[in-house]
């Protein structure tokens, strides 16, 4: 089942590639993408709110005991969902455009689905580090080859960033499941669950959770590991932008929860306030560096390094309340910033095909519906009471303030310039006076087709955030169990078991 | 030979195990003589064949003595898994020289069958080292090995450039192969035994610090080095590979290395377990500077095959990390990434050769710019292949990189696993700008190669001009040995068993 939905995608994709016929690789990959969501659809509905569903577990490499373990649990049902959500309209979107070789291109991007998805749904660590290194590889090829001009540069800082900390990462997992297997006398395994199970000293624990977190938040990205962000998030074509920052980043922030602290809770617990202190630093030197940018996809790069800040601080919170926050938060994001790069590219469309914020403006009155779409996103990035990303930053924040106050206080103010940034943007990008090169149109029929359903689905989690918060609550709790033990008893000795 | 000389007659000889062996020397001879008929189909056509033929025979053959495990011409050659396995390292990478070379010029300047009849030859030497149980027979096997390589990096005569990378190949790898039986030597005087075992049980008494003894085995795994390609004795391998053809140096850098990490996985853990404790220090500072210096060599380098050079001095590194730690798992470890070392190599040289063939370019990287719009069967091995290289994962080599890290883990060598993989991060940096020249780049028109002055191709031979089409045997070998790398890295519980297989006669040191 799981192994369906995860390569549905690509097979589609590939036998669309196939046949010589102009645009039925796009309508193939679509047709996949859209089936895959399906799917997850009804893997909500079927969702008990406990445990573990559709487990595949059949052993792939037997001499390492690797297993190609997949499973479905509260943790990553929604983002898995998520992740089919956008990819689906996001391959949508770039079924409207014509792309050179696109028989190459929409495989790629196919591959690019299947492979987060793998990552989301592996149960094995040597399983999601070989889908987390695969991710990139799809995403390297979409930003070089259909990047804008400045791409060959671009590719270079990503692929530097992000695969030495995949490389760090891989390197680590390894050690990890050989000093454990040797800790606990058990045979070399992977899962996820066996890792837990007998945690190693502390001292080992603390230098493979750098090495992971430094993957990880490269991946998200955070301050100050986000040099390649910024060139990237310019030359990347909006489309396959729109699931990178939507989608890519929840990778490293689901790596935390899935991985690291289940397996690391000494090392989680010590670092605790370094993560902290890099979570804060993101949320403000982000908000500060999308109300200073003038280019409208860094306004919403490095407002995506802000969320990612507040989603970092619901994790290391160590109470429930705060990584459901997170959790949910990281959905709400998902949904938010697709459809906000989705919109950028229209108006950059309308402007001449420039992305300035400068050269934007004007165009609310002659497009309603844009403009409404628009300010529905811009509203709920900002985090306004009544959308879902208000109530996840409104647990993140209560979770942190139980357990560190000074933080959080510190994190409000995040809440305040996130207000002031996206609201920059869209007036900006809407009122004022019209552009000297924007010609003002309304959407076309089938872009509101694409976003409609983006919409939607912000407004079904902002009247609705219980239909996830019910579902993810006993895994998240059972995730930050040991951190949560760890960290308010303060008698030193805490057993871990 | 020199068991025939101490016994009064003839020691009995295991044919059926030797039958690999014996179809390569017949094939070669065959193949030569075959060669001398002047009728053009032959030559061109029927040679080449001959030669796929009894490379075919040799796989069938070692295939029919899997489970072999003689000890053939009284204890002189061992025919064991490791030798089988390496045996089909060999007969693929034969397989693929030829039909690299098929139409290429290298077999038509040098007569068709003396370039088939080397290659075979060279084939049978490498055979004969990895199988050898005896100092006299590795040097035989190292010597017949190196000889018509030698020759074969010459072939394209009327190249100043291959003649030189000969001349080089000719002159290092004598220095190499004096080293190594200076080595040889030494031990032999230490121990009074030239047989793998006498000389073992004759450590195990006693001899082991014994400074004669120590001398040698650093004068043998210098000797050993040189043909490995392994920093700081690498100095040779870009330039030969640069001058050499293309087709001769995918063998060598495939085959070649192979073979001699095959017969120094041999040396090491059947003649010298004991001895592990003195030289595992040196193979370890050897692999890592092979690492450092392969990966940053490779970085400034706009030929591909030099940067293959390079690369393979890296890959190198990372190989002899898997024979340093002295474990089961390690030679197991080394033996899978021979394998799929030589699948990502092949699947990079037959899109080299068909570009050198079809553009101006030579092995620049320019001649595969371009290439991801023009021939995609072409290029999507080459990208594989580079993807492998650096270890990507759905690839074979990610699932090399992962055995081998973990058999240095295992063994408790850290370190040397963060070593690799900082070289993997640097290898990013070249690996990654090929791909970016095959998918992100325009071919660069006609007006470019006019304007820097390049001759289109000096032999000025009919075929080489004609800047049509691959030739279809190289787009061939590109789809196989490209959907080979990734067919591993999908599924390589095969290779695994192959290791394990191959690898449960060694582990002496354990």
């Amino acid at each position: 089942m799981l192994s369906i939905l995860i390569w549905l995608p690509l097979a589609a994709a590939l036998i669309g590639a196939l046949i010589p016929l102009p645009r039925v690789g796009g309508l193939f990959a679509l047709g996949g993408a859209s089936a895959s969501f399906g799917m997850t659809i009804a893997l909500i509905g079927g969702y008990s709110g406990h445990g573990y569903a559709h487990v595949t577990d059949t052993v792939w490499i037997r001499s390492l005991g690797i297993h190609y373990h997949l499973a479905i649990d509260g943790l990553n049902l929604f983002l898995v969902a998520l992740t089919t959500f956008s990819f689906a309209l996001a391959i949508a979107a770039a079924n409207f455009r014509d792309w050179p070789r696109q028989r190459v291109f929409f495989p790629l991007f196919a591959l690019a689905e299947s492979a987060v998805l793998g990552a989301f749904l592996a149960q094995d660590l040597a399983l999601f580090v070989a889908f987390f290194d695969l991710m990139l590889i799809p995403f390297y090829l979409l930003l070089g080859v259909w990047g804008g001009p400045g791409r060959i540069a671009a590719t270079l800082k990503l692929v530097i960033y992000t695969f030495v900390g995949s490389l760090l990462m891989l390197a680590a997992a390894i050690a990890l499941a050989i000093l454990t297997s040797e800790h606990s006398g058990h045979p070399l395994s992977f899962a996820y669950s066996a890792l837990a199970a007998s945690p190693l000293h502390k001292g080992t624990q603390e230098w493979i959770f750098l090495l992971f977190a430094a993957a990880f938040l490269v991946k998200m990205p955070a301050f100050p590991l986000h040099g390649w962000m910024p060139d990237a998030y310019r030359e990347m074509p909006v489309e396959v932008l729109a699931v990178f920052s939507g989608v890519l980043s929840k990778v490293g922030a689901y790596g935390f929860l899935a991985i690291v602290l289940p397996i690391m809770p000494l090392a989680s617990v010590h670092f605790q306030t370094l993560i902290l202190v890099l979570a804060l630093g993101s949320i403000i030197y982000g908000s500060a560096m999308a109300f200073t940018q003038t280019n409208a996809r860094l306004v919403a790069g490095y407002s995506s390094v802000a969320q990612l800040g507040f989603i970092t601080l619901g994790i290391f919170a160590f109470a429930s309340q705060g990584a459901q926050g997170a959790v949910l938060q990281m959905v709400n994001h998902g949904l938010v910033v697709a459809p906000l790069f989705l919109i950028i590219g229209l108006l950059a469309a309308r402007a001449g095909g420039s992305d300035d914020i400068r050269d934007m403006g004007g165009i609310a009155l002659r497009a309603p519906v844009l403009a409404s779409f628009f300010l529905i996103v811009a509203f709920a990035t900002l985090a306004m009471p009544g959308s879902g990303n208000f109530v996840g930053e409104f647990l993140i924040l209560l979770g942190l303030f139980k357990t560190k106050m000074v933080f959080s206080i510190i994190a409000f103010s995040g809440v305040v310039l996130a207000s002031v940034y996206a609201l920059r943007l869209f007036i900006r990008a809407m009122h004022n006076r019209v552009g000297s090169r924007v010609s003002s149109r309304e959407m076309s029929l089938r872009n509101a087709l694409v976003l409609v359903p983006f919409i939607g689905a912000i407004l079904l989690f902002a009247i609705y955030p219980q239909l996830q918060l019910h579902r993810t609550e006993s895994t998240v709790t059972s995730a930050i169990a040991h951190e949560q033990a760890l960290t308010s008893s303060s008698s030193p000795k805490a057993s871990l078991r | 030979m020199i068991v025939t000389a101490l016994h009064p007659h003839a020691p009995h000889i295991a044919w059926a195990a030797l039958a690999p062996l014996e179809a390569l020397i017949g094939g070669s001879v065959i193949v030569l003589i075959v060669g001398l008929f002047r009728g053009r189909f032959v030559r061109e056509h029927l040679v080449p064949a001959l030669t796929l033929a009894s490379l075919g025979a040799t796989i069938g053959l070692s295939l029919w003595q899997w489970h072999a495990h003689v000890l053939a011409i009284k204890g002189a050659l061992a025919v064991d898994p490791l030798t089988l396995i390496m045996t089909l390292i060999f007969a693929v990478s034969g397989i693929a020289a030829t039909l690299l070379s098929w139409r290429g010029r290298a077999p038509r300047e040098s007569a068709h069958g003396d370039f088939y009849s080397m290659l075979l030859g060279s084939i049978a030497g490498m055979v004969v080292l990895v199988s050898a149980q005896n100092l006299v027979t590795l040097f035989i096997g190292l010597e017949l090995l190196s000889i018509p390589l030698y020759v074969l990096c010459a072939t394209e005569m009327h190249r100043a450039a291959s003649l030189e990378s000969g001349l080089k190949y000719l002159i290092i790898g004598s220095v190499g192969s004096a080293t190594l039986v200076y080595g040889l030597a030494l031990i032999y005087g230490a121990t009074g035994s030239t047989d793998f075992s006498g000389i073992a049980s004759s450590i195990s008494h006693g001899h082991s610090s014994d400074v004669l003894i120590l001398t040698g085995i650093a004068l043998l795994i210098v000797g050993l080095a040189f043909k490995a390609s392994i920093a700081p004795f690498h100095q040779w391998t870009p330039d030969v590979y640069e001058g050499a053809p293309t087709p001769v140096t995918a063998f060598m850098a495939v085959a070649t290395k192979a073979a001699a990490f095959g017969v120094l996985l041999r040396v090491l853990d059947v003649m010298l377990p004991a001895e592990h404790l003195n030289w595992r220090p040196a193979l370890l500072a050897l692999a890592t500077i092979s690492i450092i210096v392969g990966n940053v060599g490779a970085l400034g380098q706009t030929s591909l095959k030099r940067l293959l050079g390079y690369s393979s001095v890296a890959q190198a590194g990372y190989i002899l990390a898997g024979v340093a730690v002295a474990t089961t798992v390690g030679a197991r470890a080394t033996i899978l990434y021979l394998i799929v070392y030589l699948l990502m190599n092949l699947a990079a040289f037959a899109p080299i050769v068909a570009r050198e063939r079809t553009t101006p370019y030579s092995d620049d990287i320019d001649a595969v710019a371009g290439l991801g719009s023009e021939d995609p069967w072409l290029a999507w091995p080459l990208t594989i292949s580079m993807l492998a290289l650096a270890g990507v994962p759905a690839t074979a080599g990610f699932i090399g990189k992962f055995f081998l890290i973990d058999a240095l883990v295992g063994a408790g060598y850290t370190w040397l696993a963060i070593v690799i993989v900082v070289g993997s991060m640097i290898s990013l940096g070249y690996y990654l700008r090929v791909v970016s020249a095959v998918w992100m780049r325009q071919a660069p028109g006609p007006s470019a190669s006019a304007a820097a002055g390049i001759p289109v191709i000096a032999g000025g031979s009919p075929e080489a001009d004609a800047l049509g089409r691959a030739h279809i045997e190289l787009r061939f070998a590109a789809v196989v040995f490209g959907a080979a790398t990734l067919f591993f890295g999908i599924v390589p519980q095969p290779l695994f068993d192959l290791a394990q297989h191959a690898a449960h006669t060694l582990g002496g040191a354990l």
